[in-house]
């Protein structure tokens, strides 16, 4: 049978549990240890797979195609066929790949930060918000890559290694920073996610009907019993892993912030520049948690466990980051009035007036203007008007990286080398083959692995509260 | 319930995980030696010639000085291949019927040049200059090795940048008086570095490592 839930951490008064509105709880009545298990494990070890999951599989497959047009076309034909020339050198690779990096980070936030502050609202949206992450830095890590043209041989600029040149990468270039603030994100990121994935692998491997799955489940199980040692071992894991990861939410979009700003382009060249990203990360990823939470619990009928508790939790952390990311835009129109430095005055007039007015504007109407809608309750309990929020969140956010990186590209100080950018069809292939990738490999996350993890939901049901910790 | 897996499959586990980690170290290493290799380089690859000339039979035996033929080196960029009609200051008079010199009389007759393969070919967007390091005290043998011992010309160094790079960060390892440039016999002394540091004030020798000064 399923191992023994670990039983401390999570504790509340039972007179506070039953105080709690019905709006505030974070798992339905009537649940036990059973009814958690069986629920979240049906999803993966049903035989038949839903005709929905097989819809939004080949959905998400279809766009991937364009991934691989993409690829191949920039393999066979060469970097020319992107948008990106003189003066805008970077254009939509640099665009997306901040999109989908900062995506990740409410994964990481979830996962990590709010477990080590106690936050129990995490526990059900932990799981597929750290497989977000993982797709997302996967989608991310697309772009840099590719970007070099032929990148079976940019190793030696991304890595350092003794290549026969005799050269290491520029150690003083935030790029090089940028290598290693991604690939520690992405490891530390599948650790986390994988040793919390171990427990609920062994619940899996018990249930699992035919051989072959109990096979592949057992060996990724790595042999967990359940016994008090390996709770032990593994809360000791988890939380060094929480600790590891804590400093990442905040320094990998920080260093993704310095590729701009130790640039000196007007607009870029800002010290607001990281605390103003990571604010923009955790917002859209958070509204992309939404994204997916939606539609998860409604068509895998989670409501019981993705509360509506949960949601207005996630719009409040997305409201709350999105003022932030307005009073980021509000500096830049101070700094550059304040710094009386022509360019940077200019800078933030073409912003607002020039050939991208119009996307400045979107981004403020979608960033800024809607989310102060979630003020209101009712609107924020409203699955409806969150799920259409998410969207208009995840497009301001792309649309701010366009903005930053293209108006002050596009203009800079030589009018004689001003020009303007556009995506070619190859770039936007890639972007949407991207989200294709992301579709795809969510969706064989949900059909193969428990997207809401088991053991710590088996935490918040009414039998595991332990009574003796309350006489402390 | 039955168990899934024999117990020997604990010690498997354990196993792969620490086999996984030195797989994973030595085939980096694998990759690197691999690249710096004569499968890569063509470092030490004797090279099919139209005539089967030797160097070791012209330089030792003979004793003919490296400019007889590479009349250029001193003073310009390439060090130049001898036109037929250097070969045939002597071959006119010896082996002047030998059946293995046939291709180079043929080109004196119809005036076609032999097209000789190169053996030291740098890539085309390096630019190098034999008459700098000639003049600055950087031997032939440095790069080319011993030449008087080779039969037919092989490349002997790798080429690759971290070579060049080994002399251009650190000239005093290898630079010798300017009388011995043409010496292949020459010798490195017991207090080289001591001496290259002299030669080196001594001819004004800069440690050139800015990209633009080999990449054009």
């Amino acid at each position: 049978m399923a191992s023994p839930a670990p039983q401390h951490h999570h504790h509340k008064r039972p007179d506070e549990r039953t105080h709690q509105a019905e709006a505030d709880r974070l798992i339905a009545p009537g649940h036990d240890f059973g009814t958690v298990t069986d629920t979240i494990s049906k999803i993966v070890l049903q035989r038949q797979t839903p005709k929905g999951w097989w819809l939004g599989f080949a959905f998400g497959f279809c766009l991937l195609q364009l991934m691989l047009y993409a690829i191949g076309n920039l393999l066979f034909v060469g970097i020319g066929t992107w948008g990106v020339t003189i003066p805008v050198g970077w254009g939509f690779d640099i665009i997306n790949f901040v999109w989908w990096i900062g995506i990740g980070h409410a994964g990481t936030l979830i996962s990590a930060i709010l477990l080590l502050l106690r936050q129990e609202w995490r526990t059900s949206i932990n799981r597929f918000a750290e497989a977000m992450t993982l797709f997302a830095v996967a989608c991310a890590g697309f772009y840099p890559i590719f970007h070099t043209g032929r990148p079976w041989i940019a190793f030696y600029w991304l890595l350092p290694y003794p290549n026969t040149m005799g050269l290491w990468p520029n150690f003083r270039s935030p790029l090089i920073w940028d290598v290693f603030a991604v690939t520690t994100y992405a490891t530390v990121s599948a650790l986390f996610w994988f040793v919390g994935l171990i427990p609920d692998l062994a619940t899996l491997r018990d249930r699992a009907k035919s051989k072959p799955w109990k096979i592949v489940y057992g060996m990724a199980a790595l042999g967990w019993r359940g016994s008090a040692r390996h709770w032990h071992n593994y809360e000791t894991a988890y939380l060094l892993l929480a600790g590891l990861a804590t400093p990442l939410v905040v320094s990998v979009h920080t260093v993704v912030s310095f590729d701009f700003a130790t640039g000196i382009v007007p607009g870029w060249h800002a010290t607001i520049f990281p605390p103003y990203f990571v604010a923009g990360a955790i917002y859209a990823g958070f509204a992309m948690v939404l994204t997916l939470s939606i539609p998860l619990r409604k068509f895998y009928g989670l409501e019981d466990f993705i509360t509506m508790k949960h949601l207005e939790n996630m719009a409040k952390v997305m409201m709350a980051t999105g003022l932030i990311v307005g009073y980021g835009y509000m500096m830049e129109a101070f700094f550059a009035w304040y710094s009386s430095n022509t360019y940077e005055e200019f800078m933030i007039k073409n912003r607002m007036f020039g050939p991208y007015a119009l996307s400045y504007w979107a981004l403020i109407l979608c960033n800024v203007v809607a989310p102060n809608l979630l003020w209101i309750k009712n609107l924020r309990t409203n699955v409806t008007v969150l799920f259409l929020m998410s969207f208009v969140v995840s497009v301001g956010m792309w649309l701010e990286r366009f903005v930053i990186i293209v108006t002050s590209l596009s203009r800079d100080y030589l009018p004689s080398s001003w020009g303007l950018y556009a995506g070619t069809h190859v770039d936007w292939a890639a972007f949407i083959g991207t989200i294709g990738l992301f579709i795809t490999l969510l969706f064989l996350f949900v059909r193969f692995l428990p997207a809401i993890s088991i053991f710590e939901m088996r935490t918040l049901v009414p039998a595991a509260e332990m009574p003796e910790e309350e006489e402390k | 319930m039955s168990q899934i897996f024999h117990h020997s499959t604990n010690t498997l586990s354990r196993f792969s995980i620490f086999g996984g980690a030195f797989l994973a170290a030595g085939g980096l290493w694998l990759m690197l030696e691999i690249t710096r290799s004569p499968y890569v380089t063509n470092a030490g690859v004797a090279k099919e010639q139209p005539v089967p000339f030797s160097h070791a039979h012209h330089v030792a035996d003979v004793g003919i000085d490296c400019r007889y033929c590479h009349t250029s080196v001193e003073k310009s960029a390439t060090a130049g291949i001898p036109p037929t009609r250097t070969c045939m200051n002597c071959h006119t008079q010896i082996w002047a019927q030998s059946p293995m010199l046939e291709p180079v009389r043929e080109s004196l007759r119809t005036d076609k040049s032999i097209e000789w393969v190169k053996v030291n070919d740098l890539p085309d967007f390096v630019y190098f200059n034999h008459s700098a390091h000639v003049n600055k005290g950087v031997g032939c043998t440095t790069c080319h090795g011993r030449v008087d011992k080779m039969p037919l010309m092989w490349q002997e160094k790798s080429l690759q940048m971290e070579w060049c790079l080994d002399c251009h960060r650190a000239p005093e390892k290898y630079v010798r008086p300017k009388g011995e440039v043409f010496n292949v016999a020459w010798e490195a002394p017991k207090n080289q570095l001591e001496e290259g540091r002299k030669l080196v004030k001594e001819y004004k020798i800069r440690t050139r490592t800015s990209c633009s000064t080999c990449h054009r």
